[in-house]
């Protein structure tokens, strides 16, 4: 279990790493805190030529806030953001979720970009994305281009971004005023990539009727993906167990799950009830009925 | 505090020596050996289950740079001897034995194909991946319970490669007079023990000594310096096999592998020092598996509920090729499933059969893990049937101490087994109160229903202390300070710290006085090693044994040298006593006078404690577990465990066996498993399949040693525990009962 030969080059811009990329193209491999490409390349699942190490590159790193919401850039750390203090308050879906990221060990050194970009369907990152309408910011020779959640994610472990790309952004918008939240997850043990997941952000009307519901899936599927039809079933409708009910059948019946070692796609589909349920009433408890942005 | 209290060091929770080096990374493992000239090893290995070896083309691999040798079955050829079995031995079995590499057949994915030496182990990745191989696949036989596709060998067209019957009383008469019968089919999944260390090896050759030098065996060092030495047909003088630190053995560790005839093959031939360390890949598909057992069980019982028969067949899953434990498990599985419970009749055919996954060994219990779960479940399901309490039904069949020793009518590793000494009712009350079983037993589900509750019980008992014989040198240097050496070798148990506790209380010394060698073949000529929980009741009554006719003679010496009786002399302190005041230091005692014809005091005394039958401790454990019935999980919550080991040498030390043990034993019950393909895939080949417990899973864990029964076969009254899994399968199988006790739904696995 050691690495095939590589070639290592660390970029101190972004515009040095596009010149890295350009030159390699897929024979490149961009490495931030590689907690996934580590292991792939000591088993040799990856020989990449060149290793492009992006952890010097100042603009990517670390978190601004502003009125319009949270950029995270791509080589943010988990653990900072698991220790900015101001991020349950501002983020409070983002909070709920990072101690599932595996184990504080690998969120020390993990990023936000490497696990977005890695695209692994399990990761929570691509529940959080989704239920927290975020944008993805790509850039390449030809310019910055905004990736939504549902074009960012293409197929198991592939993206939007080509080969002479990078993601350096991610863009969360602020938290609307009174939203509920809720992200729940079942692995076989804590840390593992969950055989199913969900993130929720809900608001409720005076009258406790459904609004602006954002379900993301992860593990259910070859990409994480939102559950549409779920939403379409709750928008509109009055909050309580019963809708819940009806909203998790709805996410059943849109995804494809697959089959592996830990779980069947019927275990999946059931999962798939259980946690969709509980999600939408835990972020319902945390919703404030009526209050508007 | 009395001075006589504090002078004693046996049972106290003395710091392990151990600890001091570990923690400060000072501890030698075997990956820190280093040599001048070192090159480092890889293992080609089958990527086919079964098939005919064709063309094996390493010539590319050979022209690399940097590539030192690539041995293949066609260098290596007649020394390619099949790896002997340790344990029972039986030329029957011979038929199935491994050799280093394979010649014409590959048997199991990880089937070493060849031996890549180069100058670092990358670069030995490297070549490995220019080697061509052509295999011509043959069916893969991956169920043992199911008619096989193919035969592994010529020799055993059915895959049966043995077949062992063991019977008491009148099976038949017991059926037939039965009022009722309960059946089951029980299945253990496939395990191995995974130390955090995996396995290694260095061999140097010294052309100055003409001997060559092996760090990184372990367990039983001698008997793998004969299969050597017989392998190389070199004299075992000119082989020293030296031992490093451990990260763990549960077992499977140390074993003669493939490897260990490779690597030192190769250093020879190459006349440099060559490393091997597996990685965790290799270690799940070449280091022994174990547990993959299927039960098929009658049990006859009377309307009271006496166990009256008890019919068994016994299917072990051997994997390709007997290993070095040839067929001992199916064997301790059949001797040992009566357990602690009287049973009139009984009668078991354990069967071990070949398929084309990695081949087995023993693994923390082995044989007990599956056959005390499967009993215990059978006790279960027959307390259901006879409408007796599952508890009351097994205090009505628990043998009692007015039964001791019992003989039990079976027999394991070629001895017949007697119980030596127990109070098994006392463990089973000890542990329903230690858990509260009567008040938790009674709780109600969770409010919504979703999460329920629910309770299992395991009687068990434990065979430990294997012969036939260990012996220790125990050495009182110049300086007063006491040194032994012993052929038992450390997997990281805390040995060095038991037997010095031994050592240090027989001589009347601090535990720090002493300095524990072993598993060295240069230190001491002979010895059996680390296993079958033995090391602390064999060696540890040879270093008893030693040290005490070392103070017999130093007592002596000193009666003759001051002219007083022996009696009113004693060892205490670290220096000798006269009527229990100070006399002389041991550095003084040991210096002489001089004056006298008294000659010089003796200084070392060797000892070799010899045992012809096993001694047994045993207990019971309680585990509460929690089912979420909407998504199935399983929480272990709390597991209880009442067991006697005998006298204890060092209470930290087996708290930290019974931890362990039960943390594996959740690991067990509800994570780990080896899964093939039909084809014969390992598909559980990374620790993303293969899942271990982490302290996440592994629930509190609450104990009770009882010491109310000490062995009678040994001088110290220990009981083995120094690697004893009583409690792991003891802990994991509970686990499951309560998944059916608590939701009709949740099915257990079962064989078909």
């Amino acid at each position: 279990m050691k690495p095939a030969a590589f070639d290592f080059t660390a970029a101190r811009s972004v515009d040095e790493a596009l010149a890295v990329l350009s030159q390699y193209g897929d024979e490149a491999k961009v490495i931030a805190g590689g907690q996934t490409l580590g292991p792939m390349l000591n088993m040799r699942l990856l020989m990449p030529q060149v290793l492009l190490d992006i952890n010097g590159i100042e603009s990517l790193a670390g978190a601004s806030r502003s009125d319009a919401g949270l950029r995270l850039g791509a080589a943010t750390r988990q653990a900072d953001l698991e220790d900015d203090p101001d991020l349950a308050a501002s983020q409070p879906l983002v909070a709920a979720a990072i101690p599932y990221i595996a184990h504080r060990a690998i969120r020390n050194r993990g990023t936000v970009g490497g696990s977005l970009a890695h695209a692994d369907p399990a990761a929570e990152w691509g529940a959080l994305v989704h239920a927290l309408d975020a944008e993805l910011v790509i850039t390449g020779a030809d310019g910055t281009r905004s990736v939504a959640p549902e074009d960012f994610f293409v197929g198991i472990l592939t993206t939007a971004v080509e080969p002479e790309e990078l993601l350096v952004e991610v863009r969360l918008p602020a938290w609307p005023q009174g939203a509920g939240w809720s992200f729940v997850e079942f692995s076989r043990r804590h840390g593992d990539f969950a055989l199913g997941g969900v993130a929720c952000r809900l608001r409720l009307d005076a009258e406790r009727r459904c609004m602006d519901v954002r379900l993301g899936l992860i593990g259910l599927g070859d990409t994480p993906q939102r559950a549409r039809d779920a939403e379409d079933v709750l928008v509109g409708e009055s909050a309580g167990p019963e809708l819940w009910r009806a909203a998790a059948e709805a996410a059943a019946r849109g995804i494809e799950p697959m089959t592996d070692l830990h779980a069947s796609a019927d275990y999946r589909r059931q999962l798939t009830r259980v946690l969709v349920a509980d999600a939408l009433a835990q972020a319902a408890e945390r919703a404030s009925p009526g209050v508007e942005d | 505090m009395t001075e006589r209290d504090d002078t004693r060091v046996i049972g106290r929770a003395v710091p392990r020596l151990e600890d001091p080096d570990l923690l400060r990374g000072a501890a030698r493992f075997v990956d820190d050996v280093d040599c001048p000239g070192l090159l480092h090893a890889a293992v080609l290995r089958s990527a086919y289950a079964h098939g005919r070896l064709g063309s094996l083309d390493v010539s590319a691999a050979r022209a690399m740079p940097g590539v030192a040798a690539v041995l293949t079955h066609e260098e290596i050829g007649g020394r390619l001897r099949p790896i002997p079995i340790r344990l029972c031995p039986d030329p029957a079995l011979n038929d199935y034995l491994q050799r280093p590499l394979a010649a014409d057949r590959v048997r199991y994915v990880g089937e070493p194909l060849a031996l890549v030496v180069a100058e670092s182990r990358a670069r030995a990745e490297d070549a490995m991946g220019e080697i061509d191989y052509d295999i011509d696949p043959l069916p893969a036989c991956t169920d043992a319970m199911a008619p096989p596709p193919a035969a592994l060998f010529e020799q055993a067209p059915d895959n049966l490669a043995a077949l062992d019957e063991q019977s008491f009383g009148d099976v038949a008469g017991a059926f037939a007079e039965a009022d009722h019968v309960v059946r089951s089919r029980f299945e253990s999944g496939r395990h191995s023990g995974i130390p955090m260390e995996t396995r290694g090896l260095v061999a140097d050759y010294d052309d100055d000594q003409q001997r060559l030098h092996i760090w990184g065996s372990t367990k039983v060092t001698h008997f793998n310096r004969g299969v050597l030495a017989a392998m190389l047909d070199w004299p075992e003088e000119r082989i020293h096999l030296a031992q490093t630190e451990v990260g763990g053995g549960f077992g499977v560790r140390g074993e003669f592998y493939p490897e260990d005839f490779l690597v030192p093959f190769a250093a020879l031939t190459l006349g440099r020092p060559v490393k091997w360390i597996e990685d965790r890949m290799e270690h799940l598909a070449a280091t022994n598996h174990s547990r993959q057992q299927y039960y098929e069980l009658e049990l006859a019982l009377r309307n009271d509920g006496r166990l009256l028969g008890l019919r068994a067949r016994i299917t072990n899953d051997m994997g390709a090729y007997l290993r070095t434990h040839g067929t001992i498990v199916p064997g301790l599985s059949a001797g040992m499933l009566p357990g602690p419970y009287r049973l009139d009749s009984y009668h078991c055919e354990a069967r071990a059969v070949l398929t084309n996954k990695t081949p087995t060994g023993t693994y923390r219990a082995p044989g007990r893990f599956e056959c005390n779960a499967a009993r215990e479940r059978l006790m279960d399901l027959a307390a259901a049937e006879l409408g007796i309490d599952r508890v009351e039904l097994r205090r009505r069949n628990l043998l009692t101490p007015a039964d001791m020793p019992y003989e039990r009518g079976t027999h394991i590793l070629g001895e017949e087994v007697i119980y030596d000494s127990g109070d098994y009712p006392a463990a089973l009350e000890r542990a329903l109160t230690l858990s509260d079983w009567q008040r938790r037993g009674a709780r109600p589900a969770s409010a919504d229903g979703r999460r329920r509750r629910g309770l299992g019980l395991a009687c068990f008992v434990e065979k430990t202390g294997k012969g036939p014989y260990e012996g220790a040198r125990v050495r009182l240097e110049a300086d007063g300070s006491v040194t032994v050496a012993t052929g038992a070798a450390s997997v990281g148990q805390g040995l060095q710290t038991c037997l010095a506790q031994i050592a240090a209380e027989v001589l009347g010394v601090a535990p720090g006085a002493v300095t524990v060698h072993h598993g060295d073949t240069d230190l001491i000529g002979y010895g059996v090693g680390t296993f079958a929980s033995r090391a602390t009741v064999m060696a540890g009554s040879a270093v008893q044994e030693a040290a005490s006719e070392l103070r017999r003679g130093l007592l002596e010496h000193a009666a003759a040298r001051l002219g007083v009786p022996a009696e009113r002399l004693a060892l205490s302190r670290g220096g000798l006593r006269l009527d229990g005041a100070p006399r002389m230091s041991l550095a003084e005692l040991m210096a002489g006078d001089g004056c006298d014809d008294n000659g010089p005091p003796p200084s070392e005394a060797e000892h070799r404690f010899e045992l012809d039958h096993m001694t047994y401790s045993y207990g019971v454990t309680v585990a509460e577990v929690e089912v979420d019935v909407l998504t199935g999980a399983v929480r272990p919550r709390h597991v209880w465990i009442a067991c006697d080991v005998g006298r204890v040498i060092n209470p930290r030390i087996v708290a930290g066996q019974i931890e362990g043990g039960a943390a594996q034993g959740v690991g067990g019950a509800l994570l780990e498993a080896f899964q093939y393909d039909e084809e014969g895939q390992l598909l559980t080949g990374s620790f993303q399949e293969y899942l271990l417990p982490t302290s996440c899973d592994v629930p509190p864990i609450a104990f009770e040693l009882m010491e109310d029964t000490p062995s009678t076969l040994n001088p110290l009254g220990v009981k083995g525990w120094a690697r004893s899994a009583s409690p792991a399968w003891a802990a994991r199988w509970p686990m499951r009962w309560p998944r059916r006790s608590a939701t009709r739904s949740s099915r257990l696995r079962r064989c078909r």
